[in-house]
C-alpha cells in the first residue's frame, strides 16, 4: 500500500525534475557574506550594550559584582514584595544568602504549573545572553530548572555572568546544544495586538529583572 | 465557532465592499504605516541586511531543491529525539491525523498556538466536527475566534478591529467559552490584555493537549522553532502532556547554523524588533521537562504542486513575516478578508492560487489583486519576486479563461480610433456631450464583466482637451517654452 509519506516524497521528487541528481553538497555553498557581529564592543562596553538593549525592551536591569549579588537579590525581592520564590534545585546557595524572609519552592518533577501559579517570583541563571539583541537564552542547564519555572510566575529574576555574554546571534548558536530545550527571552511578555499599542505581560512574566554580574 | 474562508466572493467583489468601510480603512492605514515605518528603522540598524537577505534566499532555495533529502533527514532526527512523524498529503488527511491523535489522549479540548498552517487546513472546524474544542490562545486569534470572525493579517490577525469592538466582543463572548470578562471592562488595551490573561490561564493550566505550527524545522537536528511575543506559545509548547505540531514541508532549513540568518531576518521584518520576546526551540521530547508526547505532522496540501513550478516555487521561501502586506497599497485599502484565504496581501496573491489551484473564481482573481508596484519584493527578507510570479499566474489565468480575448478586441478598436484623428476627435466630442449619461462603470456583458466590474470609468471633462487648446486666446495659459527665460536655472533644481 502506498503511504502518504511515499506519495509526498514521490511528488517532491517529480516536482524537482529540473534539479540535476546529486547530493545537496553538490550545490554551491550558501554565500554567507553577512557579519558575525554588528558591534566590536567587548568587556564592559559589551555588558553596557546588553543592558541598554534589555532596558529598551522594558526589562529592569541591575549591574552588580559577585560580592554584592546576594544583597541585591534580597533587595529586589523585598522591593517587589515577594514572599514566595521558585528556584532551580542547583541554584548557587550564596545567591539567596541574604534573602531570609522569602519561602523557597525548589523545582522538582512534582511541582505543578498550578503551584507555580501561586508563587510571587522565580530566580534563575541562564545559558548565555546576546548583547546586540538584548536576549537571554535558557536551556534547562545549570541554575535554570525546567521551562515552566520561568513561565508561570509573574516575576522572573535572571542572573547573567559577564562571561556568559556574547555579541551576536552568530556567536551564540555554536555555544548552544540543539538537543536541549531552549527558551530565548527578549524583554517581558508583550502584545501589540490591540491597535498596535504595546502592553507588557499577557501570559508570561509581566516583570523581567535582569542582574548582570561582573567583577 | 470561527468561520472559514470557504465560499468567499472573488477579490474584486470582496474588495468593492471592504474599500467602502471607512473604519476598516482607517484601522488598516494606521496599522500598516506604523509597522512599515518601524520595520524600516529596525532593518537600517543592520548594515549587512542585503547579505542576510541573500543568504536567506540561497538557504531556502537550496533546501527546496533538495527537499526530499532534508525531509528524510528531519524525519530521522525528530524520531531519534523521541518524536513521532506523520505525513499528510492534504488538509483532510492532516485534520484526520490530528483528530485521531487528540482522541487517543481521551481529551476533547486543545489549546492552540497561532499557526498559519492550521488556519490553511481549517483544523478548528474539522476538530469541532469531531466534538473537540480548539482554543486559540494568541490574543489576536482569540479576538477573531470569540468574534466569530476571520483573521485578516498574517502577523496581527485582528488588525481590522479597534479597541471598542474588541471590548464588546470580550464582554459578549468570553463567558460562552470559559471565564467571562470582568465586570466594567473598559476598552484600554492593558485591561483587555488582562482579561485575556485571566480567561486563558485557566485553559493553559488545565490543557493536556496543544496544537502548534512552527516557524522553522532544522533538518540536521530535528529542532522545531516557534517565535512569539505573548508567552501563550510557551504555555502551549511546554505545559501540556501532548504536543502536536502541523508544519508545512517548506519550513525546513538544513542546519542549526542557518538559524543565525532567519532569527535575524524574521523578527525585524515582521514585528520590527531586534528580537521577539519569546522563542521556543525543542527537539523531540525531554524527560521531565515539557510534553512527553510529541507529534510532527508534515503537511503537503499543494506545496509539491507549487514546487513543480520553477518560477512560482520561490513562494515557498516565504517565512510568513507579513512585511509585504504592510507596504501593499492594495492590501491597505482592501483589507485581508478580501483575499478569501488565511494568506492575504501580496504573498497571499501568489501563494493561495498556487496551493489551491486556479480553478475557482476567488483563486483566479487573486493574481490581479496587485498594482505590480514592486514594494512587496523590495521588503521581502527572502527576496521573493512577487510581481514576477503574479505576472506568470495572470498568464495562466488568461490562458484558461476567455476574458482576455475580449480585452484584446477592445484594444484593437481603440487602436483603430487612435489611427484616425478625425474620428477620434468626433468620438471625444460625443463623449463629452454625453458625459451626464455615462455610468460609473462600463457594464460589459459576459466574461468581460469581470474586467469592467472592478474598474470605475474616469469622469469626462466638459470639453475635450483638443477643443480647449484650439479655442484658447493666443498666449494665454500657454506653456512658456522656447523663451529661455523661465527665471530658474534648471541645473539648480
Amino acid at each position: 500500500m502506498t503511504t502518504s509519506r511515499d506519495r509526498v516524497l514521490a511528488k517532491v521528487r517529480a516536482a524537482l525534475a529540473d534539479v540535476p541528481p546529486g547530493a545537496p553538497d553538490a550545490d554551491p555553498p550558501v554565500t554567507r557574506a553577512y557579519r558575525t557581529a554588528h558591534t566590536e564592543a567587548t568587556g564592559p562596553a559589551l555588558l553596557a550594550l546588553l543592558a541598554e538593549n534589555l532596558a529598551d525592551y522594558r526589562a529592569m536591569v541591575h549591574r552588580t559584582t559577585e560580592d554584592q549579588l546576594p544583597s541585591l537579590l534580597a533587595e529586589i525581592l523585598r522591593t517587589h514584595g515577594s514572599r514566595t520564590l521558585a528556584v532551580p534545585t542547583d541554584l548557587p546557595s550564596k545567591w539567596l544568602a541574604a534573602a531570609h524572609e522569602v519561602t523557597r519552592l525548589p523545582d522538582s518533577p512534582t511541582v505543578t504549573a498550578d503551584q507555580l501559579n501561586g508563587v510571587d517570583s522565580t530566580l534563575t541563571g541562564c545559558a548565555l545572553a546576546i548583547a546586540e539583541t538584548g536576549t537571554i537564552v535558557l536551556d534547562a542547564g545549570p541554575a535554570q530548572g525546567r521551562r515552566l519555572l520561568t513561565l508561570v510566575p509573574d516575576h522572573h529574576i535572571c542572573v547573567i555572568r559577564a562571561d556568559q555574554v556574547v555579541a551576536s546571534l552568530p556567536q551564540a548558536l555554536p555555544r548552544l546544544d540543539p538537543t536541549r530545550p531552549q527558551t530565548w527571552i527578549s524583554g517581558p511578555s508583550a502584545t501589540s495586538d490591540i491597535e498596535l499599542e504595546r502592553v507588557e505581560g499577557v501570559h508570561g512574566p509581566r516583570c523581567l529583572e535582569v542582574v548582570v554580574v561582573s567583577g | 465557532m470561527s468561520r472559514t474562508f470557504l465560499g468567499m466572493p472573488p477579490f474584486p467583489e470582496a474588495a468593492a465592499v471592504s474599500t467602502q468601510n471607512a473604519q476598516l480603512r482607517a484601522n488598516l492605514t494606521h496599522a500598516t504605516h506604523t509597522i512599515r515605518d518601524k520595520r524600516a528603522r529596525a532593518v537600517t540598524e543592520l548594515d549587512d541586511w542585503a547579505q542576510l537577505r541573500q543568504a536567506g534566499q540561497e538557504i531556502k532555495d537550496h533546501t527546496l531543491r533538495h527537499l526530499d533529502h532534508y525531509l528524510l533527514q528531519a524525519e530521522k532526527a525528530v524520531t531519534a529525539a523521541g518524536g513521532t512523524v506523520h505525513w499528510a498529503a492534504d488538509a483532510a488527511e492532516a485534520n484526520r491525523i490530528v483528530a485521531d491523535l487528540v482522541r487517543a489522549t481521551g481529551e476533547s479540548e486543545v489549546v492552540k498556538v497561532k499557526s498559519m498552517a492550521t488556519q490553511e487546513i481549517g483544523l478548528n472546524e474539522a476538530l469541532a466536527a469531531e466534538g473537540i474544542t480548539a482554543y486559540e490562545t494568541d490574543l489576536a486569534e482569540l479576538i477573531v475566534q470569540l468574534g466569530d470572525d476571520l483573521p485578516s493579517h498574517i502577523l496581527v490577525p485582528a488588525i481590522h478591529r479597534n479597541r471598542s469592538e474588541i471590548r464588546d466582543i470580550f464582554r459578549d463572548a468570553m463567558g460562552r467559552w470559559g471565564r467571562p470578562a470582568p465586570d466594567g471592562l473598559t476598552d484600554s488595551p492593558a485591561e483587555l490584555a488582562e482579561a485575556a490573561r485571566l480567561h486563558l490561564r485557566e485553559k493553559f493550566l488545565r490543557a493536556k493537549v496543544a496544537v502548534s505550527g512552527a516557524n522553522f524545522i532544522v533538518a540536521e537536528t530535528g529542532t522545531l522553532v516557534v517565535l512569539e511575543s505573548e508567552g501563550n506559545g510557551r504555555m502551549c509548547l511546554t505545559l501540556p502532556e501532548t504536543l502536536i505540531s502541523v508544519v508545512g514541508i517548506e519550513k525546513l532549513v538544513p542546519s542549526w547554523r542557518d538559524l543565525e540568518v532567519f532569527l535575524q531576518l524574521l523578527p525585524r521584518s515582521s514585528t520590527a524588533e531586534r528580537m521577539n520576546p519569546y522563542t521556543t526551540l525543542w527537539t523531540g521530547t525531554t524527560a521531565g521537562d515539557g510534553p512527553s508526547n510529541f507529534h510532527l505532522v508534515l503537511l503537503d496540501n499543494g506545496r509539491t504542486d507549487t514546487l513543480a513550478d520553477e518560477v512560482g516555487r520561490q513562494a515557498l521561501r516565504c517565512i510568513r513575516c507579513s512585511a509585504c502586506l504592510n507596504v501593499c497599497p492594495v492590501y491597505e485599502r482592501a483589507g485581508g478578508h478580501a483575499y478569501g484565504s488565511p494568506y492575504p496581501g501580496p504573498i497571499g496573491a501568489i501563494l493561495t492560487p498556487q496551493l489551491r489551484g486556479l480553478q475557482s473564481e476567488v483563486d483566479a482573481s487573486l493574481p490581479y489583486a496587485s498594482s505590480l508596484c514592486g514594494a512587496c519584493y523590495e521588503v521581502c527578507p527572502v527576496a521573493i519576486d512577487i510581481p514576477e510570479v503574479l505576472v506568470q499566474l495572470r498568464e495562466r489565468v488568461a490562458d484558461q479563461a476567455p476574458g482576455h480575448r475580449l480585452e484584446r478586441a477592445a484594444m484593437k478598436s481603440a487602436g483603430w480610433l487612435l489611427d484616425h484623428p478625425a474620428a477620434y476627435s468626433a468620438a471625444l466630442r460625443t463623449a463629452s456631450r454625453a458625459r451626464g449619461l455615462l455610468p460609473r462603470r462600463l457594464p460589459l456583458p459576459g466574461p468581460a464583466k469581470a474586467w469592467s466590474d472592478s474598474r470605475d470609468l474616469p469622469t469626462l471633462p466638459e470639453h475635450p482637451f483638443r477643443d480647449w487648446w484650439n479655442s484658447r486666446p493666443n498666449g494665454e495659459d500657454g506653456p512658456k517654452h522656447d523663451d529661455g527665460k523661465t527665471g530658474k536655472d534648471s541645473a539648480a533644481r
